[in-house]
């Protein structure tokens, strides 16, 4: 696997470095419309260490994420870099395994000159890597959805512009699923730091709404066989919320359609429990009218906008949210969108701070604590947000969608303020 | 659940991942009788199983789910019967069958199996449709005002593919007994289990024994892979578990018994899915590694063979 992945590493390096060629060749041909920023382009490119799920349970997620951010970083080096420099992606495995996590964090800053990590999604890899990052000092942007970030559990070096954390999500699906569903919720979540997050965030949102949480049921994230967890739900309860991760989760699914027979509570699930899975699979027939928190909606909406659809075909998604060149193969179309922003949350930070070189990390992160509103434009499709500096953590809309013929169409849409709590830290205070 | 639905389901569940643990340790447990070889790669070439089943049925998807799986089912555990024959003649055998050895040698098999399928067939879970899914729901008896009512619980039921997957292991259960017990190559394989020099002087060619128990040892895991693929997935680590639990019934059963290894295939199987229903997954693991350290203090011959000494 260390030759397959240096090879990765390479390919993404040589091709990269042929962009940047390219390019520059280009700029010096136009002439010196760049004016300042000649003499920069001809020095080192800003290099983003990208911490990727390639293999391990992440490795579907890792798989998009790889995409989505090779697609922003050709966005940002068409569009001249960041402050004249070209951006170039480092990749490494962490094969979603957190010690690894952390040895490829201490990798990116000691051994392969980067100026940045990010990337990372699942939450027990974030809480592995992030204290190393903070230790090192080296900006740390996840992709991650956790609320370690936003809870104080973290460090001021690592940050979440990207993507909104399961506790606002939860908090803004209360709600709906009080009002439209059912009182009554049993809960099945991995069992680990993100299922937990939901465990007690939605719970505690629930409860606000007048429902209560009659049984929670965790499920080892590795786990491969599920029925014998359902018959934990209980007679009376009304609405079966489930959000699964790893490489079971078709199976997940599957049995828990074969379990209720067609007879079952209302289900709303995260879909966590389907990403990167094909909605058309043989079994899920069952989920026909049933509702999904989505991040970013799979397919295609009618009132599709603009953004949406430059980011598709930046990224080569087609309108059912699968790979353009393979039907079968589904991406994770509700994260992966995190990665594209984050990057030109990077991008405009450094711009912010004129940064030169990893002497400027601080200040880079000073930039970023300084952002408060991101308008919905071609580098942040999902929809606009607002950034919290002393929480570090982003705030955005979230959709439900229901299942109809085998596709999710959205039938609503929460505002950012449904998100929004108090705030629980505040990393401005802690030094830099 | 109500208790009674909820023990049915437990056991019913439970019989389906011991069938197929049954198969795998058998798998495991003839491999160490016969060879002496403590096979650390046997989860991988579970995991073999699983992938080439994989493989297999989407170079047929043209046929019916049904065509695919047949081929599958017999085709998979050849191939990695031969994969197998050849570890043993690669590696196995160029260490001397030394016990040490060997184990590092397995362990060496198992990540070039694990990274090998990673750069392969990828880091993703894909499922294969099994031939035939119809949910069968089971009725219970309840007692209403007017006395005994027949009801429907939520989720009592199993698929007609859960109950062919117990079919097909006992089937294949019975023929490894029948090949072992009344055939010449298993008179063979027994000579060789109680006295391999003995063996050699009457001719036996040991090697090539030792060589077609390694591949038949791979094939037996593998066809209980094809059998669990369409009910979960195949996956490139899939094979831990298997390893874990099949280790844990060799150990119980004694090493090297195979009417003890059955034995204890169905208290492990049945014990873990019972504990992992009512209580944990992580418990009912717990448990069988203790029990395991129990009986290797006590009973270290294991629990069904009789002393030795």
């Amino acid at each position: 696997m260390s030759k397959n992945k240096h090879v990765e590493a390479l390919n993404t390096s040589r091709r990269t470095f042929l962009k940047t060629a390219g390019v520059t060749t280009a700029a010096a041909m136009t002439g010196a419309s760049l004016g300042q920023y000649v003499q920069a382009q001809s020095a080192e490119p800003i290099r983003i260490g990208f911490q990727q799920h390639s293999s391990g349970i992440g490795a579907a997620y890792g798989r998009w994420y790889g995409r989505t951010t090779e697609a922003a970083v050709a966005a940002i080096n068409n569009m001249g870099g960041i402050n004249g420099r070209m951006v170039e992606l480092v990749a490494e495995d962490d094969g979603t395994d957190p010690k690894r996590g952390a040895e490829v964090v201490e990798k990116f800053a000691k051994q392969r000159n980067c100026d940045v990590a990010f990337g990372t999604l699942f939450s027990h890899v974030v809480i592995g890597s992030a204290p190393r990052a903070g230790e090192l000092k080296l900006p740390y942007f996840v992709v991650s959805e956790g609320h370690h970030v936003a809870s104080g559990m973290l460090n001021r070096y690592t940050l979440q512009p990207g993507i909104t954390d399961v506790k606002s999500q939860v908090q803004a699906m209360a709600p709906f699923v009080a009002g439209n569903l059912g009182k009554k919720v049993t809960m099945i979540y991995p069992d680990f730091a993100f299922g937990h997050d939901h465990r007690d965030y939605f719970s505690a949102a629930i409860e606000a709404q007048g429902g209560q949480v009659l049984e929670k049921i965790a499920i080892p994230p590795a786990e491969t066989s599920f029925t014998r967890y359902f018959p934990k739900i209980p007679r009376d309860t009304e609405v079966v919320y489930h959000v699964m991760v790893g490489p079971a989760v078709l199976t997940f699914v599957k049995e828990m359609g074969e379990f209720f027979g067609g007879r079952g509570p209302q289900l709303f699930g995260f879909i966590d429990s389907l990403e990167a899975v094909d909605m058309q699979s043989p079994g899920l027939e069952f989920l026909e009218g049933s509702y999904f928190w989505e991040g970013n909606p799979r397919n295609a909406q009618s009132d599709q906008t603009e953004f949406d659809k430059a980011f598709r075909t930046a990224v080569g998604v087609d309108e059912n949210g699968a790979s353009i060149s393979d039907s079968r193969d589904v991406s994770t179309y509700s994260h992966m969108f995190g990665c594209w922003e984050t990057l030109f949350v990077i991008k405009q930070g450094m711009e912010a701070c004129d940064y030169k070189g990893p002497q400027d990390r601080a200040k880079l992160v000073e930039a970023v604590e300084a952002m408060r509103n991101f308008d919905e434009s071609a580098q942040f499709p999902q929809g606009s947000k607002l950034f919290n500096g002393k929480t570090h953590q982003v705030f955005g809309h979230q959709y439900i969608s229901r299942v109809e013929s085998g596709k999710l169409n959205r039938v609503h849409t929460t505002s950012i303020e449904d998100g929004l709590y108090e705030d629980e830290v505040d990393y401005t205070t802690q030094s830099l | 659940m109500e208790l009674g639905p909820h023990i049915l389901l437990a056991l019913l569940e439970s019989a389906v991942s011991t069938a197929v643990l049954a198969l795998t340790a058998i798998g495991l447990a003839l491999v160490f009788g016969i060879m002496r070889v403590v096979n650390v790669a046997h989860g991988e070439f579970f995991m073999l199983g699983a992938v080439l089943a994989w493989w297999i049925t989407d170079q047929l998807t043209a046929f019916s789910p049904a065509v695919g799986f047949a081929v599958a089912l017999v085709l998979s555990p050849l191939l990695v019967g031969a994969i197998a024959y050849a570890s043993d003649r690669i590696v196995i055998n160029r260490v001397d069958y030394d016990p040490e050895r060997t184990i590092v040698a397995t362990v060496g098999l198992l990540y070039i199996f694990q990274q090998i399928s990673l750069m392969t067939f990828g880091p993703d879970a894909r499922p294969v449709e099994p031939p035939f899914n119809t949910r069968l729901a089971i009725p219970w008896l309840e007692i209403t005002e007017q006395g005994w009512a027949v009801y429907w619980p939520w989720g009592l039921s199993i698929t007609s593919y859960k109950l062919a997957v117990i079919a097909i292991s006992i089937v294949l259960l019975i023929g490894v007994w029948l090949v072992l017990s009344k055939t010449r190559y298993g008179l063979i394989m027994r000579a060789t289990q109680q006295d391999k020099d003995i063996a050699q002087a009457f001719g036996i060619r040991i090697e090539r024994v030792y060589g077609l128990v390694f591949a038949a040892g791979g094939a037996l895991a593998a066809m209980g892979a094809v059998l669990i693929v369409p009910i979960q997935q195949a996956h490139y680590l899939m094979g831990g578990d298997p390893l874990l639990l099949s280790f844990i019934v060799v150990i119980l059963g004694g090493l090297g018994s195979l009417s003890g290894t059955l034995v204890a295939a169905a208290i492990i199987g049945l014990s873990n899915g019972m504990i992992a229903v009512f209580f944990s997954p992580t418990l009912a693991k717990i448990l069988a590694t203790l029990l395991v350290a129990l009986v290797l203090i006590w009973r270290p011959a294991g629990l069904f063979t009789r002393s030795s000494r």
